[in-house]
């Protein structure tokens, strides 16, 4: 019998990572190392690590990683890719770091349409300081400091940032997918495939947002999670494309 | 058609008993072990009642590429 899944070729092996049992920071760090691989990418790719939990994503991809400050990687990735466009150059980005602190970078670069990838991990929540609400924390939904629910009147809405920067004509492909069932999982593979293949096709600016678990700070289990993505998270942030420019002349 | 023949297997020191590999294995080839592993994680492992038929679902879904599965 041959084994039908080979370890990822940019995942390093073995590693046992830092996540939380069910997060889905492990399934996309996967998936991003498997397309890597697929399109042959990892010799010449540069990944740019946010401040969250995914800090320490450095130990497990087997590529360089460039340490951004919070909020900072799209400021960091556009210099990267411009002085050195024959790097493939991406960023790896929480709800707070890329819609919070880092939202003048997020909306400049996305405006510029420089020809980097954006992997953008919505979760909700700020995960790695312990569950505080995010700019894309849902109405109602309680974390540490909305612990009577995210009030409007209070609060603000759910900010829907791929939605804004998918608008821009500076954009070339903006995705939304989830990792909470093996289907789609597979569709957000294909979806990060199709925003690195812009990158290596010199087409711009891609972004793809994952609404991915997080069973601690959600405090419930990770087959608990999957669905409250399913029936109540997707239905604040719709599945689907955003935005599709490839055909441009 | 025959059922095809596979095999899955848990790397235990990786395992960290999140069950999504056992809900999403409809073919009841997972179950949680009775033990616990290094972390403290009661990990998965292939049950005795079921075969694996190699659809990879539980592979799609594991969060620490802890799941092998062996087939032609
Ligand atoms: C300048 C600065 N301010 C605040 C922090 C504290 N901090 C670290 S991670 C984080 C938020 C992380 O949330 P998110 O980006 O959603 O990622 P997650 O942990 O949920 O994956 C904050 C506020 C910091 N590291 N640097
Ligand atoms: S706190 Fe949330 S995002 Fe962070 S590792 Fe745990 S489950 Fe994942
Ligand atoms: S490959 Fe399919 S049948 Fe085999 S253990 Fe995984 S989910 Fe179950
Ligand atoms: S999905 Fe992976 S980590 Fe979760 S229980 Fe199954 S083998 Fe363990």
């Amino acid at each position: 019998m041959k084994l039908k899944n080979k370890w990822p070729k940019y995942y390093k092996k073995d590693v046992s990572t830092h996540y939380c049992p069910g997060c889905g920071h492990g399934v996309v760090h996967r998936l991003v190392a498997e397309v890597l691989e697929e399109l042959d990418l990892g010799k010449r790719a540069i990944c740019v690590n946010p401040a969250g939990c995914a800090v320490l994503a450095y130990k497990y991809f087997d590529i360089d990683v460039i340490e951004s400050a919070h909020g900072r990687g799209t400021a960091i990735a556009t210099g990267v890719k411009r002085a050195k466009p024959e790097l493939f150059v991406f960023t790896y980005q929480g709800d707070g770091d890329l819609s919070a602190i880092g939202t003048a970078e997020t909306i400049h670069s996305a405006n510029r349409g420089e020809n980097i990838c954006v992997v953008f991990i919505n979760n909700a929540v700020y995960g790695m300081t312990g569950g505080q609400m995010a700019p894309t924390t849902l109405l109602t939904q309680k974390t540490t400091t909305s612990p009577g629910g995210r009030d409007p009147q209070f609060d603000g809405y759910p900010l829907h940032i791929t939605d804004v920067v998918a608008q821009f004509p500076g954009v070339t492909y903006a995705e939304r997918v989830a990792v909470n069932s093996p289907a789609a999982v597979l569709k957000t593979k294909k979806a990060i495939r199709t925003a690195f293949q812009v990158q290596v096709d010199g087409l711009g600016y891609s972004i793809i947002e994952v609404l991915s678990p997080c069973p601690t700070n959600w405090k419930m289990s990770s087959i608990a999670s999957h669905k409250w993505i399913d029936e109540v998270m997707s239905k604040e942030f719709p599945l689907g494309v955003l935005a599709d420019r490839r055909k441009r002349g | 058609m025959a059922k095809k023949q596979c095999k899955v297997v848990v790397n235990e020191s990786l395992c960290k008993g999140c069950n999504l590999c056992i809900e999403y294995c409809k073919h009841g080839a997972l179950r949680s072990s009775s033990g616990l592993n290094k972390m403290g994680y009661h990990y998965a492992e292939p049950s005795e009642e079921a075969e694996c038929i190699g659809c990879m679902m539980c592979t799609l879904v594991c969060p620490e590429v802890a799941i092998e599965v062996y087939g032609e």
